[in-house]
């Protein structure tokens, strides 16, 4: 996989993530092509596209567009289903996930993708084990006692 | 405010708020702006910052980065949250590294130590974030720091599967950035058998490292075809409880399944193990077998898993070749998915059967289909549905049902989406001369072509079919007859004017005969389009008159007349002007035997391939087109797939017309067509066969957007331009290379350009040397003022001697007045408001609208846009289609502000284009400059 975006349905980019590097501006600029091609294609259209050299595959969850670009030999359907897997982490993680708890935890929505893929390509697929490391992970933060508690508020 | 998960950052949660309750883009700026500040002085002078507070402040950066702000402060910070003994500061560390680092930046030696002292904690979480963060980077300092370390982290049996599945993928991205990191040797048998690992997950992320490695050294990993034939076998046998969470709704491990059957494309059927090669047939009739299963659950996922799988072992089927039964089991099973509810699947099948089509073995099968295809061509509502059926409407052609597919492409053409309509055109020329038995259809379709579809018939398609006629006798009567009947039509297609106007002037005298075709009805026929044509059409149709003179004397009185028309002031264009007057001398010195032989029929063209395939390829990187049938595969090594195709020897050998025998140059007859049509016209590739040399290349029109690059180049001679400017001063750097091995001599460029016209654009050239030597190159600089607004350019003209012989060219400096812009940002309101006064009078604007020479391409447009040099102010047209900028022109005694919109009609495929500005000349001017460009 070459990239992963998020998207709304306002065309508010909500997460990105380059398996390949490209500078700003070329990311900025497949960005808003690929979030205007997306968003003027009908629900019943298909999921895949053809896009320069490369194919897109996208779906739609509630008000948030999940996009992939994949080399011509990867396999398109099961590309949606990674992208599925990633939105069932989602929501097992926040409980029933929704677009605000991406943007408020952009961070947390990061580490579960990097559990899920890694360097573009499937490193676990087993639900379990991804909710394990990231539950590991939790666990290491808490133990760590929290600091700024009076700074946070006070100003922020 | 949702609550937020482990030990949420309260701070950055508010400033996530503020921002989302930013009422305006500016507000919205302005709270950033705050926080930057904020930040920034926190970095700077807080020296007391806690790793906590340091977390929460790179994580509010990379919130604002996320946001599309460009951030040039922190990374310092980032770095040093690294080697935090805290896991939560040390991933956000990691996470701003990932997301904002550039594989160049000069911390990356901090970076890579912090990494390194990860790598070797015992702690595998730490580890493993250290392997993303190189996997995330994937820099070649990267690779040269951890080439070493990593595959022994991979092999070595103390390590935990969680870091064996890290660290293969982190190998695989180092080894994409630099291939020489992976150690061969015995190194290879272990990651081999990582295929057999007990965890799914290493497996996994492993076959995808193998996968890779294979593609560079197929032969050092062999081995791994049993293997993965084993691991495949055992999974397509296992139930869906055996592998627990690795089935993936009642599919088992669909993910591992697909990467293996991958892996094995890399490889031609397994032949030396007859054992292994029969399990590997096993398991694809398996796979098919298993698709006839109802299914196991309604579920979307459960059907994507499971026809994901199919589709590969299909893509292994095909890449095989060697199974006749196999093949045809699965053209028949993607004929079922032709008429399945779900879009995606009858896109897949249709992609999918394009390859089968190529195959000896299921060629015919999939013939059967057709009808189903030309259904999903002409009904499917997405247009990339419609373009796979079309792909595969083209890659099932053969002899047998030629005529019909090119029939109903052809009907399909008149309703068919803008945006394939071209590549659609092109593969109906293919087609129609590929299988054409019979000339007379040929040369129908091509006439039918430029009939239903005339802008998107390229040159080459017209070029070809001219081509053709001249080189077989026994259609020429009928394709003058037919096009004098085309040219018949109240309206019609300018491109049927030049064919029309070529045959006509050299089979004219085959349908003379009829009174109703006679000499004077071909000449009034077609010179009553001559005044709607452009300059080029009107060049072609020059030279047909001539050879109307020779083929009939009678209407000679006729056709000098109009040569004496348009040998005036009355041809603005310079080319027609010359030429008419040439041709009228030479129809009035010359003796008949002399006009015979100077206008004789055109000589045969030489054999060669129609350069409408390579246009054709051109336009489709990602896939090359294939009607092409292979023969079966014996297995032999193969290496790569791809190369089969432009490779194979052609198993269709009937065909005619050489489209598979190699181009031949031969560049003194080449041009013979672009002769006829003056290559002062040639803005495009000038030749039908791309290999052949340049001839004359110049197209001034492409500097108004560009400042470098070649401005002019025949076989002599190439200049180039290289230009800067600032404020309303301006510098070209003219580079004059001799292409010869002789010298030019009494080399001199000299300024056209009224002393009018200097008062408002004065220009300063220094002298070059009188003698330019053979395969050198000179520059000449010029510097220019813009005093003043001005129109056009002012032009180089460049005198010389070649081997005797005089030269004299004249160029069009890229000397436009837009030059002198300079961009403009502004917002929306300020834009609006601006607009709208400089609207209030119509002495201000100047608009155009006009039908787009080239089909629409806005990515293109945007591109041509900014080389303008006006500001490209995005988000501001509620229509994102459109363009609108802002920008001020230089000048010495004044500045005027300018503002364009140019609005796209893709339905019509028409532009409408305004320009506000100050001053009505220059909205004129720069309108039309603008206008010229689409």
């Amino acid at each position: 996989m070459q990239f992963m975006l998020l998207f709304s349905r306002q065309g508010k980019l909500r997460l990105q993530k380059w398996y390949n590097a490209h500078p700003d501006k070329l990311k900025k600029k497949i960005t808003r092509e690929l979030i205007t091609t997306i968003l003027t294609r009908k629900p019943k259209m298909c999921s895949f596209l053809e896009w320069r050299d490369l194919k897109i595959v996208y779906k739609r969850y509630a008000s948030l567009y999940f996009c992939c670009a994949i080399e011509q030999n990867d396999n398109e359907l099961l590309t949606l289903e990674i992208i599925h897997r990633y939105v069932e982490l989602l929501d097992k993680y926040f409980g029933s996930v929704c677009e605000l708890d991406i943007i408020f935890n952009f961070e947390k929505a990061y580490f579960i993708l990097d559990e899920l893929l890694l360097g573009g390509e499937i490193q676990e697929t087993s639900k379990k084990t991804v909710l394990k490391a990231i539950a590991s992970q939790d666990l290491l933060q808490e133990e760590e006692t929290p600091q700024g508690f009076f700074e946070d508020h006070g100003l922020g | 405010m949702p609550a937020v998960r482990g030990d949420g950052m309260r701070g950055l949660a508010v400033f996530i708020s503020d921002i989302r309750n930013c009422k305006s883009k500016e507000a919205e700026i302005k709270r950033i702006n705050k926080e930057l500040a904020n930040i920034r002085g926190k970095f700077k002078g807080d020296k007391t910052l806690d790793g906590y507070q340091k977390k929460k402040y790179v994580c509010k950066l990379l919130f604002i980065f996320l946001l599309g702000h460009d951030i040039d402060f922190g990374h310092m910070e980032a770095v040093n949250l690294l080697s935090s003994n805290k896991y939560s500061e040390k991933q956000i560390g990691y996470l701003f590294i990932s997301v904002l680092v550039n594989t160049n930046s000069e911390l990356i030696k901090l970076i890579i130590q912090s990494i390194k002292n990860d790598l070797a904690s015992r702690n595998p979480i730490h580890v493993n974030l250290a392997l993303q963060c190189i996997a995330n980077i994937g820099s070649r300092e990267m690779a040269e720091a951890f080439g070493n370390e990593i595959p022994k982290l991979l092999v070595s049996g103390d390590t935990m599967d969680v870091v064996k599945q890290s660290a293969a993928l982190c190998l695989l991205r180092l080894f994409r950035t630099s291939q020489e990191i992976i150690p061969g040797g015995e190194w290879t048998s272990r990651i081999i058998h990582l295929l057999n690992d007990q965890h799914m997950g290493v497996v996994t992320a492993a076959t995808s490292l193998i996968d890779a490695l294979v593609k560079k050294n197929p032969d050092e990993y062999k081995g791994c075809v049993s293997l993965a034939v084993s691991r495949l076998s055992r999974i397509v046998t296992a139930s869906y409880t055996d592998l627990q969470d690795y089935t993936y709704y009642f599919v088992p491990a669909p993910w591992l399944s697909v990467k293996l059957l991958r892996l094995l494309q890399n490889y031609t059927p397994p032949a030396e193990d007859p054992g292994v090669r029969g399990r590997l047939n096993e398991c694809l009739e398996t796979i098919l077998n298993k698709a006839q299963e109802p299914p196991k659950s309604k579920k979307v996922q459960h059907s994507n898993a499971k026809n994901a799988v199919l589709f590969e072992a299909i893509s292994l089927i095909i890449h095989n070749d060697s199974e006749p039964n196999l093949l045809v089991r699965a053209c028949n099973q993607l004929g079922q998915f032709l008429s399945n509810r779900e879009t995606n699947l009858r896109y897949l099948a249709l992609e999918s059967m394009c390859h089968l089509a190529t195959s000896e073995f299921s060629h015919e099968a999939v013939k059967k289909h057709q009808e189903v295809v030309i259904l999903s061509m002409k009904m499917e509502k997405d247009v990339s549905v419609r373009q796979q059926a079309v792909d595969l409407l083209y890659a099932m052609c053969d002899k047998s049902n030629a005529e019909e597919i090119v029939q109903e492409m052809l009907n399909y053409l008149e309703t068919a989406d803008y945006s394939i309509r071209e590549e659609m055109v092109l593969k109906v020329a293919i087609l129609a001369e590929k299988y054409a038995t019979d000339y007379t259809w040929y040369v129908d379709v091509i006439l039918n072509l430029i009939r239903i579809a005339g802008d998107y018939v390229s040159e080459e398609v017209w070029y070809r079919v001219i081509q053709i006629v001249i080189n077989r006798d026994e259609v020429q009567g009928y394709a003058a007859k037919t096009v004098f009947e085309a040219l018949q039509a109240p309206a019609c297609h300018e491109n049927m004017v030049k064919v029309g106007g070529y045959i006509l002037g050299e089979f004219g005298n085959l349908i003379a005969g009829d009174h109703r075709s006679s000499p004077s009805v071909q000449f009034q026929l077609l010179h009553s389009k001559y005044h709607l044509c452009s300059p080029m059409t009107r060049a072609l149709l020059l030279s047909t008159y001539i050879k109307f003179i020779n083929l009939f004397p009678e209407i000679r009185t006729h056709v000098q007349e109009v040569f004496k028309q348009h040998s005036n002031l009355r041809s603005a264009d310079a080319e027609l002007q010359q030429r008419a007057s040439e041709y009228l001398q030479l129809s009035i010195i010359a003796s008949s035997d002399v006009l015979a032989t100077v206008l004789e029929e055109m000589p045969a063209f030489p054999e060669r391939e129609s350069s409408i395939l390579a246009v054709l390829k051109k336009k489709k990187p990602g896939r090359v087109p294939e009607n092409e049938i292979k023969e079966g595969k014996s297995p032999t090594p193969v290496t790569n797939h791809n190369n089969e195709t432009t490779n194979s020897n052609n198993a269709v050998s009937s065909d005619l017309l050489g489209l598979s025998t190699p181009p031949i140059a031969q560049p003194g007859n080449t041009g013979v067509l672009l002769d006829v049509l003056g290559d002062i016209y040639g803005g495009k590739p000038n030749n039908s066969t791309p290999t052949s040399t340049t001839s004359n290349m110049y197209n001034p029109k492409k500097f108004v957007c560009k400042n470098n690059g070649v401005l002019f180049e025949n076989d002599l001679i190439q200049i180039g331009v290289k230009s800067e400017f600032r404020q309303n001063l301006g510098r070209l750097g003219l580079f004059y290379g001799n292409k010869t091995t002789m010298p030019l001599h009494n080399f001199v460029p000299s300024l056209l350009w009224s002393e009018d016209q200097s008062s408002k654009l004065s220009m300063q050239m220094k002298p070059v040397e009188p003698t330019l030597e053979a395969g050198a190159q000179i520059q000449q600089m010029l510097n220019a003022e813009c005093i003043d607004y001005y129109t056009d350019a002012p032009s180089l003209v460049i005198t010389f001697v070649y081997n005797n012989m005089p030269q004299k060219f004249t160029l069009k400096l890229p000397l436009t007045i837009n030059k002198f812009f300079e961009p403009t940002e502004m917002n929306g309101e300020s834009f609006f408001a601006r607009w709208k006064n400089l609207g209030s009078t119509n002495q201000q604007r100047s608009q155009k609208i006009f039908k787009a020479s080239t089909p629409m391409d806005l990515q293109a447009a945007r591109t041509k846009i900014m080389g303008f040099g006006m500001q490209l102010l995005d988000g501001i047209d509620p229509n994102p289609d459109n363009f609108v900028c802002a920008g001020i022109i230089h000048m010495r005694a004044l500045q005027v502000g300018c503002l364009l919109r140019l609005e796209p009609n893709r339905n019509a495929q028409m532009y409408r284009l305004t320009v506000r500005s100050s001053k009505e000349p220059v909205s004129v001017e720069v309108c039309d400059l603008l206008a010229d460009q689409f």
